[in-house]
């Protein structure tokens, strides 16, 4: 059976040899087999599509359409009763924009063995947490006369977090400069080295001091250890896929995040591209909406084409469009024009658009195919 | 059909075999464009060939478009006349010769010839006019790169401040750079090119000093605290060499750095800005021409002054004034400057705004077209046409014509309809002449035109049954939402359409309109019947299951039929009779009848198939009898449809079609014999539920405020990382979820299954259970965001609540259903998540559209190419195999060939 299955390797797509393979009984007779992967090959060429269908406008309808029915403002709640994720239309207009900063930031933290089995996930899922200065700080004081910053620890909170003084005044003098520290036990002192400091300058410099990072992971500033399928995961808000990464107990394989700028910028276009289309299908899904992953698909392809992800606006894939035209009739024709004639651009005329405004055929589907003939040369 | 084009540069239509040069001013002879434009203003008008023949061949082709800045000479050379004078018509009302309405710009007046081609109105398309200003004025389109090229290159020397030997490498790096990554690259490597030489202030050339120059908003250089007059701006970049122009991405021939400063501004033909005569016989001019004749004003009194020696100053003014002028001629949105407006304060509409946004040139002329041979009327349902029929007026079918072309053959078939005219259906409206003159039809022609005709003529009939029509409603999400349907003529005065094709097109009928057109020719419509008749799309493109099948009425018909129903013969003959059937033979032969078998009528006698219901049970169709289980929403409506896909699978796609017309005139007609309605006492409980339910409120109640009670003694465990005000909305959020879910148990349990509403929930024709339940029993919570609703800011709900109430009734629990009635704060609140849902569907509409646009933008160039990757217009390859696999979603079943089905069958 295996030998026979081979021989089609080349002609049948490796789904469809899977799933032949799992929904055959073993042991089915040779001409049987034979005649039920041929009447499949049969099948799989019928189904194939045909040159010249314009699959980018039926995959844009198929996102497009479903848009209309899916609500606007759904917060869903993952796991427990946690955290809210943006979904539905928002976040589709969020991924195919490619949009950097994200609405809501989430990740999914996959374990390695003893701590997926939930050994100490409570502790480690804290220790991811970012803890800044602002947090351990009951307050800030602003001494006017010797204009020094003068901040009060919050014991208590210090110690739940493991920290101790020495750990915060590495961390202050590590991440700013030109202020001289000194520690009080409860509190800790910052004088600037600088003479001509002004009031306005320590107000400035306060709200730097407050975004100082001791702990945790940068970005991340909320977990959440769930049980999900035998195996104990954290799903945080806020997403810092690199860092992640780099932990010893995170499982590297699995873990994944929801922000695909990250994604490109960590793993690279081909995971983005798969983590688009994941994403685009979550949404859908979540929406009790049916699309074909093959109209997803195109878009992640299309998205990413450039080796680097681009969204569906003016600035993305629309600006690398070939023909002016096609550009100008999307948004700020103006510009594109004069762009244009500035370096004597030509308009091939190859795609849909231009077509349309010079009442020409368009090179797409029926419109593709040409007659060719030898015709007989005139009599001169 | 003038179309004008904005701003800035030139385009010209290239055409095939002819020098670049000729090509502008040439007319092609399919499509006539005759391209003119300025040195700063380009302006297209297209001429669609008027003629209706039906035969029109195409001889050449606009193969592509080239986009350049006119130069002065251009200018003139495409001109047709210089205008001198800003008058627009003298005593008699005739246009000056000299003026801005001179007829060699063209006609707009019926009757008057345009002196340059010597056509009359309509025929004419306008030429340009030029005006020679008093004084270089700067274009305001090009002020940025204006400024980067008088920054980076040499004030003496006009080279760029790139040494010597360098400037051929910089090329050789920009020419690399666009060969590799596009034209957009290019761009972006030159704007660092020209970053990196703004703060030279020494010509590594001829080692002159440079000055910082900076630009004052809209169109003023800067130099040293001393204004560049546009003089010395042009003379410094007439000095720029053509090798130094394309480092700044300017190409010459078909850029010149100094065709930015204009000298000769080109006047638009009349055509494009034409004036309209008022009731009162007053003429009304165009915002362009009022634009027109300021500038042309204010050049005349500069050169006037000019000329009288008049001082500085009063020149300078002038100058400031032309240059404002021109500018808004171009753009009258700029934000430095005030707009120019009518006297009645509106801004006027020049260049820039008549090309950009939906309403303008690009979006709403170019890109959208209009038609003739075109219909729209309300629509309603008609069940007894087929699917793929439309009821078509015979107002409609008597205006609405076909073409048809006459011959020896149907000469005589063709007279009938020109004998009965056009006010006798079905007749004839007019007939063409080989030679393109149309007539109509009227008493007094009738015996001429039938006189006349012979073959070669087109008579213009009147629409038939059969005749091929388009069918569409807006919003046309969809390729579904534009169908081919054949033509029925029938009475009344609205479209008509089969119930079951409701769901593609997304249509009701509370008042829908749907449009409806008629292809004029052969290849339309070969191409609508073949690629666009609703049976070849029975099949979604989306999920690639069937999207047409049966709904409502149809689904409930056929799910008692094959449910409980049982008929005399006569009757089930006549039942079949009536949706169509001819053929009784499978009928069996015995006087009792089952709904089972009078459905198994309908299907071929090689059909197997096996499904679940909605229920999960079995059916099973055996040698095209259904021996197992019914029909409901899961074998028949659309978007599951999977005896609908089978059938599909195995007998096409017009078999399929006409069976399900049949299942579905089927349905309606047990319907009718049977009788079918709702009442409000199938809302009605046995006593015991009652009971039950009025204990899980009860009950849920009491959780609620024990969970109360254990938040107020601070007792509640707090969930990780909320507050524990959030925890207790949470857990009761929790129970009375629990509560509705449970009154929609008891109420599936306890309520009659026989009653109709049961049905049409249990069939999937319309409604569901919780629906039943909130009539009989509990609405249930109102959520907004997924929370209950909030207490505002003062700490209440509404003022016939304690403050600080969390009670379920007080936080928008509807207790009550809709049959015993709601209170008025129950009512109050279920406003709020009604409005709140409005709100939230107005709000999406233009968001979705804007997305959908966007894509449909972006993608629409992708195609299949013949080599089966997918390719967009610049042949970049997007995918080597579509989907990674190739197969076309509409034709696989739900995006899969299934191998299982494959299997079973052999």
């Amino acid at each position: 059976m295996d030998k026979m299955l081979k021989e089609y390797e080349d002609k049948l797509p490796k789904k469809i040899i899977e799933d032949l393979r799992l929904n055959l009984q073993k042991g089915v007779a040779q001409n049987k087999l034979r005649k039920i992967l041929d009447t499949t090959l049969g099948e799989y060429q019928k189904a194939k599509v045909h040159p010249g269908e314009s699959v980018g406008l039926v995959a844009a309808e198929s996102i497009g359409e479903p848009g209309t029915q899916m609500t606007l403002n759904t917060f869903h709640f993952a796991g427990v009763a946690e955290m809210n994720v943006t979904l539905g239309l928002p976040r589709i207009i969020e991924i195919l924009d490619g949009r950097k900063e994200l609405d809501t930031p989430m990740m999914e933290i996959y374990l390695k063995k003893p701590y997926s089995q939930g050994k100490d996930v409570r502790e480690l899922a804290l220790s991811l947490k970012e803890t800044k200065l602002d947090e351990i700080t009951s307050e800030f004081l602003i001494n006017l006369v010797d204009l020094t910053i003068e901040i009060n620890l919050n014991r208590e909170k210090m110690k739940e977090i493991g920290l101790t003084n020495a750990h915060v005044i590495n961390a202050i003098s590590k991440q700013t400069k030109g202020f001289t520290i000194k520690d009080n036990k409860e509190s800790i002192t910052l004088k600037s080295r600088s003479k001509e400091e002004n009031l306005n300058d320590i107000y400035k410099a306060k709200e730097k001091f407050k975004e100082v990072h001791l702990k945790g992971i940068k970005g991340i500033y909320q977990v959440l250890p769930v049980r999900r399928d035998e195996e104990y995961i954290i799903i945080t808000a806020g997403s810092n896929l690199a860092d992640v990464l780099q932990l010893p107990e995170a499982d590297a394989y699995k873990t994944t995040t929801n922000n695909i700028f990250e994604i490109e910028q960590v793993l690279g276009i081909e995971a983005a591209r798969q983590a688009i289309i994941n994403e685009v299908f979550k949404v859908i899904e979540s929406q009790g909406l049916n699309v074909d992953v093959r109209h997803i698909m195109l878009v992640a392809d299309t998205m990413c084409i450039s080796g680097s992800v681009k969204g569906i606006t003016r600035y993305g894939v629309v600006s690398e469009k070939a023909s002016v035209l096609a550009r100008a009739s999307f948004e700020t024709p103006i510009k594109h024009i004069i762009n244009a004639a500035l370096v004597g651009e030509v308009d091939e005329l190859n795609s849909v658009v231009e077509n349309v405004m010079i009442n020409q055929p368009v090179p797409v589907g029926t419109g593709l195919p040409d007659l060719v003939t030898r015709v007989k040369a005139k009599d001169k | 059909m003038a179309k004008e084009k904005e701003a800035a540069k030139e385009k010209e239509v290239e055409m095939e075999d002819l020098e670049p040069e000729v090509k502008a001013a040439e007319e092609a002879e399919a499509v006539e464009a005759s391209i003119e434009s300025a040195e700063t203003a380009e302006v297209i008008a297209v001429k669609k060939p008027e003629r209706i023949e039906a035969e029109q061949h195409i001889h050449k082709q606009v193969k592509s478009i080239v986009f350049s800045i006119l130069s002065p000479k251009m200018i003139k050379a495409m001109a047709s006349a210089k205008i001198v004078t800003p008058e627009l018509y003298d005593k008699e009302g005739y246009p000056v010769d000299g003026g801005l309405m001179d007829i060699r710009l063209g006609v707009i007046d019926p009757g008057l010839r345009c002196k340059t081609c010597g056509s009359k109105l309509k025929e004419c398309i306008g030429h340009f006019g030029y005006i020679e200003l008093a004084r270089p004025i700067i274009h305001v389109k090009f002020v940025a790169i204006l400024l980067n090229l008088l920054k980076c290159t040499c004030r003496d020397c006009g080279r760029i401040l790139i040494s010597q030997n360098k400037i051929k490498k910089t090329k050789e790096i920009l020419d690399e750079v666009e060969k590799e990554k596009g034209i957009e690259e290019r761009r972006q490597k030159v704007k660092d090119i020209i970053a990196s030489l703004k703060t030279i202030n020494k010509c590594p050339n001829c080692k002159a000093r440079q000055h910082k120059i900076s630009l004052e908003k809209p169109t003023t250089f800067i130099e040293n605290e001393k204004r560049i007059s546009p003089i010395e701006i042009r003379t410094r970049l007439e000095k720029i060499p053509d090798e130094d122009c394309e480092i700044f991405g300017l190409k010459p021939p078909y850029v010149r750095p100094e065709w930015m400063v204009l000298t000769v501004l080109p006047i638009p033909p009349v055509t494009m800005r034409p004036s309209i005569t008022l009731e009162s016989g007053e003429r009304s001019e165009d915002d362009l021409t009022h634009k027109l004749g300021d500038i042309v004003r204010i050049n005349q009194r500069l050169f006037e002054n000019i000329n009288a020696g008049a001082p500085e100053i009063i020149v300078e003014d002038l100058w400031d004034l032309l240059q404002y002028h021109i500018t808004t001629f171009f753009d009258n949105s700029i934000a430095q400057l005030p707009p120019a407006r009518h006297r009645s304060g509106q801004p006027l509409k020049t260049i820039s705004e008549r090309i950009t946004s939906k309403e303008g040139r690009i979006r709403h002329n170019l890109a959208g077209k209009r038609t003739n041979f075109s219909a729209r009327t309300v629509i309603s349902p008609d069940p007894m046409i087929e699917l793929n029929e439309v009821g078509v007026p015979k107002v409609i079918a008597m205006t609405l014509t076909v073409p048809e072309r006459v011959n020896d053959w149907n000469i005589a078939y063709l007279k009938k309809f020109i004998e009965r005219g056009p006010e006798i259906y079905p007749g004839a409206n007019y007939i063409i002449r080989p030679d393109g003159k149309k007539k109509k039809i009227t008493d007094e022609t009738k015996e001429a035109s039938l006189e006349e005709i012979q073959p070669g003529y087109i008579v213009e009939r009147h629409l038939m049954d059969g005749d091929i029509a388009v069918f569409n409603r807006q919003p046309s999400l969809h390729r579904m939402s534009m169908m081919c349907h054949h033509i029925r003529v029938l009475p009344g005065n609205t479209l008509r359409l089969n119930p079951a094709v409701c769901h593609p097109y997304n249509a009701d009928f509370d008042g829908d309109e749907m449009n409806l057109h008629i292809p004029q020719t052969e290849e339309a419509r070969a191409e609508a019947e073949i690629l666009m008749e609703v049976q070849t799309q029975l099949i979604s493109t989306r999920y690639g299951l069937s999207i047409i099948g049966c709904v409502q009425d149809a689904i409930s018909g056929n799910y008692l039929l094959t449910k409980e129903i049982e008929l005399s013969r006569q009757e089930a003959v006549d039942l079949l009779a009536s949706i169509g059937l001819e053929d009784f033979s499978k009928l069996p032969r015995k006087e009792k009848i089952s709904g089972k078998e009078v459905f198994s009528a309908l299907i071929p006698e090689d059909f197997t198939f096996k499904g679940k219901t909605r229920a999960n049970e079995d059916v099973l169709i055996k040698g095209g009898n259904l021996v197992e289980g019914y029909m409901d929403s899961a074998n028949l409506g659309e978007g599951s449809g999977l005896l609908l896909r089978n059938l599909h699978q195995k007998y096409g796609k017009s078999f399929t079609i006409d069976l399900l017309g049949k299942m579905f005139r089927l349905g309606i007609q047990v319907l009718l014999r049977r009788g079918f309605t709702c009442v409000i006492s199938d809302t009605d409980l046995p006593e015991n539920a009652r009971i039950e339910i009025q204990n899980v409120l009860e009950n849920a109640k009491k959780d609620v405020e024990s969970l109360i009670q254990l938040y107020k003694d601070n007792k509640l465990d707090t969930f990780p990382g909320k507050t524990l005000e959030e925890t207790l909305e949470l857990r009761i959020l929790e129970v009375l979820n629990k509560v509705r879910n449970r009154t929609g148990e008891i109420v599936a349990e306890k309520a009659d299954r026989k009653t109709h509403t049961m049905i049409m929930a249990n069939s999937g024709a319309r409604g569901n259970l919780l629906n039943l339940a909130q009539m009989a029993a509990c609405v249930g919570q109102q959520a907004m965001r997924g929370k209950r609703i909030g207490k505002g800011f003062a700490e209440r709900t509404l003022s016939s609540f304690k403050k600080h109430d969390f009670s379920p009734e007080a936080r928008g629990f509807i207790s009550n259903g809709f049959k015993t009635g709601l209170t008025p704060y129950e009512f109050f609140f279920g406003s709020i998540t009604g409005r709140d849902s409005l709100m939230d569907t107005a709000l999406r509409t233009p968001k979705s559209g804007y997305l959908y646009r966007r894509l449909a933008n972006a993608m629409q160039d992708l195609k299949v190419e013949y080599d089966h990757t997918v390719r967009d217009a610049g042949g970049r390859i997007i995918q080597f195999d579509y989907g990674e696999d190739g197969i076309d979603v509409s034709k696989s079943e739900g995006g899969i060939i299934n191998t299982k089905r494959v299997i079973d069958l052999i």
